[in-house]
């Protein structure tokens, strides 16, 4: 038996001196700097959250690519990509206000949970001082409500659902990619020009936020060219084999199959689809017809001749032929040795812009940063001329309508761009009511 | 009508997949003791030998191209593969094209392998070990073995198709007298039906046909007494859980053209798996089996729409449900024996 000294007096003083320990960063912090993170030395560092591990890891270390390449541009490395083509001329290759950019990576793993954890570590810990990536909208959404309350800009990656600059949108957060309104905006007038406009559609959807938000977009925009939407089912994310939700398909007299899947998901629905014969089937004296609303060209990969002639959207595709697009194929294609997905334009593009936004308002401030992104118009960047809207944080922009290629010349020739929709066309007022339900809110700067 | 045999044939199809993994799972439990969480890591070995296959015969040289650019605008490099170059295009084609049937051949002695170096190298020292440490040890393995598959052949799915010859649907209705194109089953899933139906008959004629499966069953009935009677029981129960891994091994290849192999699809069915093993009692092969087969079906007919109208997210939990309802009435699960982990 061990005999403890331990008094009331001494668990008094010892609280008193671990309280005052914990204390004291905040103390210093609250009036030494100015916001969260104020860059003090000669180094600002990025935090970049992708996904390292899980399902969506390549998606993930393409982005990773793309934002090495983005600060080797940024500290004046390499050829400068798409610096030289952007419209702003505020980055002059010697880092961000004449800081070295460095940069810290965490691992979203694709969990809301642990993409918070390392995005909280990345600027407790790491002193990040925007934080930018991921590959699917829970993660943003969760991302995105952390890094308001830190004080810290979030640059979105890939995350299409509406909510991200909806419901949940944030004033500390920026997207850049499209959503799933704009692939229903732009793909509609595609299928009824191509499928006709007496069509009955029957949708598969991912029971998650991105999922319901596509289902509601693409039904929203079909029916309003004329189509029917037969019937909509849920189907659980990961559901692996889809033949149980595929044969009802065939037992109803839908002519169209609209498959709000992404992912491993959008690849095993797809498969099975055209395994139970659907593309070769005439509904109503017409051809049945398969449609992929967002696609990637990573996962189309895994789908391989199953994506032939199918129509989708994404938000960028490496075979465009402006000035922008190519420059940062061929810095990307030359450092790597094969050319960039959406997801790393996107996030390359988003690096840039937050770059740009501090350079030309002279302070790493969120809240000089979000005031410089308003409303901000560019050019240059791959996607024709974009602006940065200010009552919700999306970019508006032209969006790409893409077909899977009949005669693809290489592994990564899977797409092609059938169309490209006007910015016009995809623009929607900003109390929509796809996005209604939030408010930015304030600016924090910690 | 037309729904309800559509989705037994998807039941069936399920069915099969779950089977063959779960008769692996038995034998194995059966014999040596074990419970191994490592066994749906054995079906994803088994899908990635077919893709491993695949991209064995699609090895290439690389001639220039000069009329033709890459994505950088640099004269385009044409992949043409070996096997083409070397028997023709023609053979070299359809060996490519018939790449996952011959994944079998080629899975067998990797899986056989994987199972003994498995058994030998790891799980033989966790035989006199609680169950719980049983499950924790290779619940790890299976992880270490998705990690491995996920670093060397990325985190996307890969499609490895069936060949050109089975790609289509039969039509069941036209045989059965409804209208064409009503019933139709993509025949690479009959085949697949047919191909588990071939290897659970085997598995069941060789324990009990062969003198080898005899001793085996002896040894499962009471390994003790064999033991007593001079017969090396270990040695014969360690190629037991080789057999295990390639009939998993086989059952990953040949699913391999159904779901585009990924490193977790092996996760993904062990669960269902063991469900399936606990339902049709643990150590009983026929309860495997039968237990499969009923819980695929029944997978099946939950996904129904109208179904799922009246019960929502029932074609979830479907299993879990039947799992409960079995084990409350039937405690040993449907053919159960008496005294298997009731010590």
């Amino acid at each position: 038996m061990t005999k403890t000294d331990l008094t009331r007096r001494r668990v008094l003083k010892s609280g008193a001196v671990a309280g005052a320990g914990l204390a004291l960063p905040t103390m210093f912090t609250s009036g030494a700097y100015a916001f969260t993170n104020e860059p003090m030395g000669g180094t600002v560092t990025l935090g970049f959250n992708v996904p390292q591990s899980g399902p969506y890891a390549d998606e993930g270390a393409d982005e990773l690519r793309a934002y090495q390449l983005a600060v080797e541009h940024l500290n004046g490395e390499g050829d400068g990509g798409m610096l030289n083509t952007f419209s702003s001329k505020a980055l002059e290759g010697n880092g961000i206000l004449g800081k070295k950019v460095d940069y810290v990576t965490g691992d979203t793993q694709t969990k809301s949970d642990a993409a918070r954890a390392s995005a909280k570590s990345m600027i407790e810990k790491d002193g990040a001082v925007m934080i930018t990536g991921g590959s699917s909208s829970g993660v943003a959404v969760a991302v995105q409500g952390l890094c308001q309350e830190a004080g810290v800009i979030f640059m979105a990656g890939l995350t299409h659902s509406n909510d991200t600059t909806g419901k949940d949108k944030k004033a500390n957060g920026f997207r850049h990619f499209f959503n799933a309104y704009m692939s229903g905006a732009a793909l509609a007038p595609v299928l009824a020009a191509r499928y006709g406009t007496d069509r009955k559609a029957y949708h598969l959807t991912a029971d998650y936020t991105w999922g319901w938000t596509q289902e509601e977009s693409i039904a929203a925009a079909t029916e309003a060219l004329g189509w029917q939407t037969v019937n909509k089912v849920r189907t659980p994310l990961g559901a692996g084999d889809f033949s149980s939700y595929i044969t009802p398909v065939l037992q109803t007299d839908a002519d169209v199959l609209i498959l709000n899947h992404y992912g491993g998901d959008m690849v095993n629905s797809l498969t099975n689809a055209v395994q139970f014969g659907l593309r070769d089937k005439m509904v109503n004296g017409k051809q049945f017809e398969i449609v992929v609303p967002l696609f990637s060209r990573l996962m189309a990969r895994g789908a391989g001749e199953n994506i032939k002639g199918i129509l989708g959207s994404t938000n960028w595709h490496w075979s465009l032929t402006d000035e922008g697009s190519q420059a940062f194929v061929k810095s990307f294609g030359t450092k790597y040795g094969f050319p960039p997905s959406q997801a790393a334009h996107t996030c390359y593009v988003q690096t840039l812009l937050y770059a740009d936004a501090v350079a030309r308002a002279g302070s790493f401030n969120p809240c000089a940063v979000v005031e410089a992104l308003e409303g901000y118009e560019f050019d240059g960047l791959g996607n024709g001329p974009t602006l940065y809207r200010a009552e919700d944080h999306q970019c508006f922009k032209d969006v790409l309508v893409v077909r899977g290629k009949e005669n693809p010349t290489s592994e990564f020739d899977l797409l092609e761009v059938v169309e490209i929709t006007p910015a016009a066309q995809v623009t929607y007022a900003p109390d929509h009511p796809m996005f209604a339900g939030g408010a930015l809110g304030e600016c924090n700067a910690g | 009508m037309e729904t309800i045999l559509l989705q037994l044939l998807n039941g069936l199809d399920k069915g099969s997949a779950y089977a063959l993994i779960a008769l692996g799972l038995t034998l194995i439990f059966g014999t040596l003791g074990v419970v191994n969480f490592a066994h749906g890591a054995l079906f994803m070995i088994g899908a990635f030998c077919a893709v491993t296959l695949s991209r064995l015969l699609n090895l290439s040289f690389e001639t220039v191209d000069p009329t033709r650019t890459d994505f950088l605008g640099n004269p385009l490099k044409v992949k043409t593969p070996y096997v083409e170059a070397w028997f023709g295009p023609d053979f070299g084609h359809a060996l490519i094209d018939w790449s996952v049937p011959l994944a079998i051949l080629f899975s067998i002695p990797i899986m056989i392998a994987v199972g003994f170096i498995m058994e030998r190298g790891l799980i033989k020292h966790f035989y006199k070990r609680p169950h719980a440490d049983q499950i924790l040890v290779t619940f790890g393995l299976a992880i270490v073995l998705q990690e491995v598959i996920k670093y060397v052949y990325g985190a996307n799915p890969i499609s490895t198709p069936a060949p050109d010859a089975f790609k289509g649907s039969f039509d069941f209705g036209a045989l059965l007298g409804f209208d064409p194109n009503l019933i139709i089953y993509p025949y690479w899933r009959l085949i697949y039906f047919g191909f588990a139906a071939v290897v659970i008959g085997a598995v069941f004629s060789f324990l009990q046909f062969t003198t080898f499966g005899m001793v085996v069953r002896a040894g499962m009935a009471d390994r003790e007494t064999v033991g007593l009677l001079g017969i090396n029981i270990d040695r014969r129960f360690t190629l037991m859980f080789g057999l295990a891994a390639a009939v998993a091994g086989m059952a990953g290849v040949m699913y391999a053209p159904i779901l585009s192999p990924n490193y977790h699809m092996g996760m993904d069915f062990l669960v269902l798996s063991f469900v399936v093993v606990v339902v049709g009692g643990m150590g009983s092969l026929p309860g495997a089996v039968a237990a499969g087969f009923l819980l695929g079906i029944l997978e099946s007919f939950a996904s129904m729409n109208w179904i799922k109208d009246i019960i929502p997210g029932i074609d979830q939990i479907i299993i879990y449900v039947v799992a409960i309802v079995i084990l409350l009435t039937r405690p040993r699960g449907l053919m159960g024996r008496k005294g298997v982990m009731e010590e």
